[in-house]
């Protein structure tokens, strides 16, 4: 892998494609959509990915900050978070492009590939496509330059601070400030809470309706913070069709499945091998240890607790086998 | 046709899924369901089900009245099933959480405090649990709560019990 590349273009190419849209470079990594594909080339080769998928994979990768570890956008491309900077990679996490010596990673600042991320994604989503949303609620990705879509790639990440709902924190949904009840979740009760605050106590008795809450979430596969208990974060999310990417582990990460069912595809984070199949449904807990990556399969929207531990110290103790994958011995 | 139905889990029922092994050990994924453990605890066990270092989550069966407890850091309740009150009172000494505690400690008797109030919380109900104050947990039906907070001196760890260990699910 070489060093963290300082050289970047600032933005893609001024002139659009025969298809209207700009190509893009990133260290020795290119980037091209026409109106069907993404093509990605580096030195060693070259990659076609379907457009909707990649922008699809390209918008989680922006709006978690590059997330915990590896997001794979499929078995060949994708990035690695080093929190300060990211590894674009072509065939790293693929045993055959490794064993060829055609893959190829590059290091580069955050600030700049996410700049040249964003600025893509802003170029190649055309109008009335979402890439945040799932297949049946958004348009086509495909086609020539037709427009932008800025509101639906620049939406508000969630973030609280200590908890959804309280004084001073990330607001709770409602059909008044655009969140209405999502079509498969119209079963789900909306009361609230009774919370009955003693006076001077009215800004520490809080409470809120998370199910409720998420029924109206408006993307799926993208956690969000709700609660925060020091570096133990809750980042539920609905789930429907497939997740975007593989994302591959730099620490344990836990799932509780709060509604419905989802699918795992568990395979080996450096090889892609197939290790397991994970089936969870309402109430069902599991660990995705942090050697692994893994693809969700949700044929109804469903609502999933994604548990992290965000403590910066993680990703080092377990590349060094400090701490083992799994997060319980028995 | 656009009509969907959620489902949800209960004491009662639940469906549970599993882990099909291809090329692991299922315990790797520490496998367990929160009603299915509830379902099989004392009341006001605290049960982990998730570890992640020194975090926990906890499966907590709310059945009757819980002792007093304070939280040494902010702990949130989630209601996975039943009705849950949640009584909270303003520590009058917060010191009674002795420093470098983790999770949550028992107080015997009631706390000496002011009264903050309550929150009556139904499924999917989040409360807030602050650090300062004392909780206590009401249920006239049996309950479940799914606490985030860190493990400490009271949470029992018994992976081997309520985690699947074959390589496929039990029929």
């Amino acid at each position: 892998m070489s060093g963290p590349s300082d050289t970047l273009p600032e933005i893609g190419s001024i002139e659009p494609n025969q298809h209207g849209y700009r190509t893009f470079a990133l260290g020795g990594f290119g980037f091209a959509r026409d109106e069907y594909f993404a093509h990605v080339t580096w030195p060693k080769g070259r990659h076609m990915l379907p457009v909707d998928a990649f922008l699809r994979a390209l918008q989680r990768d922006i709006a978690w900050g590059f997330f915990y570890g590896i997001v794979n956008f499929d078995q060949v491309i994708g990035t690695v978070n080093h929190y300060g900077s990211v590894d674009l990679f072509a065939g790293r996490f693929n045993e055959h492009y490794r064993r060829a010596k055609l893959d190829h990673s590059e290091r580069f600042p955050t600030p700049k590939i996410q700049r040249v991320f964003e600025a893509m994604l802003d170029d190649w989503t055309n109008a009335g496509f979402d890439p945040f949303a799932s297949p049946q609620e958004t348009g086509l990705a495909f086609g020539p330059k037709n427009g932008s879509n800025k509101a639906a790639i620049t939406r508000h990440r969630v973030t609280a601070r200590r908890m959804i709902g309280a004084p001073g924190d990330e607001p709770l949904r409602s059909d008044d400030n655009g969140f209405p009840v999502n079509r498969h979740f119209r079963d789900v009760p909306q009361d609230r809470p009774e919370v009955i605050a003693e006076p001077g106590f009215e800004d520490e008795v809080v409470a809120f309706n998370l199910f409720a809450y998420l029924s109206r979430s408006d993307v799926t596969w993208n956690p969000s913070i709700v609660s925060v208990c020091k570096a133990s974060l809750y980042c539920p999310t609905t789930e429907e069709y497939i997740l975007p990417v593989i994302h591959g582990n730099d620490r344990v990460e836990w799932f509780v499945q709060l509604s419905d069912e989802i699918q795992w595809e568990v395979e080996d984070r450096e090889t892609g091998a197939v290790r397991a199949r994970v089936t969870m449904k309402a109430g069902d807990v599991a660990a995705m240890p942090a050697d692994i990556r893994h693809r969700g399969f949700s044929p109804k929207r469903s609502m999933l607790l994604v548990w992290e531990n965000a403590s910066p110290e993680l990703p080092e103790l377990y590349a060094s086998g400090t701490m083992p994958p799994a997060p319980v011995q028995f | 046709m656009d009509q969907h139905t959620t489902r949800f889990g209960s004491l009662r029922h639940f469906e549970k899924g599993g882990v099909e092994v291809i090329n692991d050990d299922a315990r790797n994924y520490v496998f367990s369901n929160i009603f299915e453990v509830a379902g099989r605890s004392k009341p006001f066990e605290k049960v982990a089900v998730g570890k992640n270092v020194e975090y926990v989550i906890e499966a907590i069966r709310v059945e009757g009245t819980s002792g007093w407890r304070a939280p040494a850091q902010d702990e949130f309740a989630l209601v996975m099933d039943g009705e849950v009150e949640i009584r909270l009172v303003k520590l009058d000494d917060p010191g009674v959480v002795p420093a470098g505690a983790r999770g949550s400690i028992a107080i015997q008797g009631a706390p000496a405090g002011r009264k903050m109030g309550l929150v009556r919380a139904r499924r999917g109900h989040m409360t807030l649990l602050p650090v300062g104050a004392a909780y206590q947990f009401h249920a006239a039906r049996p309950g479940v709560i799914l606490l985030q907070t860190l493990a400490g001196a009271d949470t029992i760890e018994r992976w081997a019990d309520i985690c699947q260990t074959s390589p496929r699910p039990r029929a």
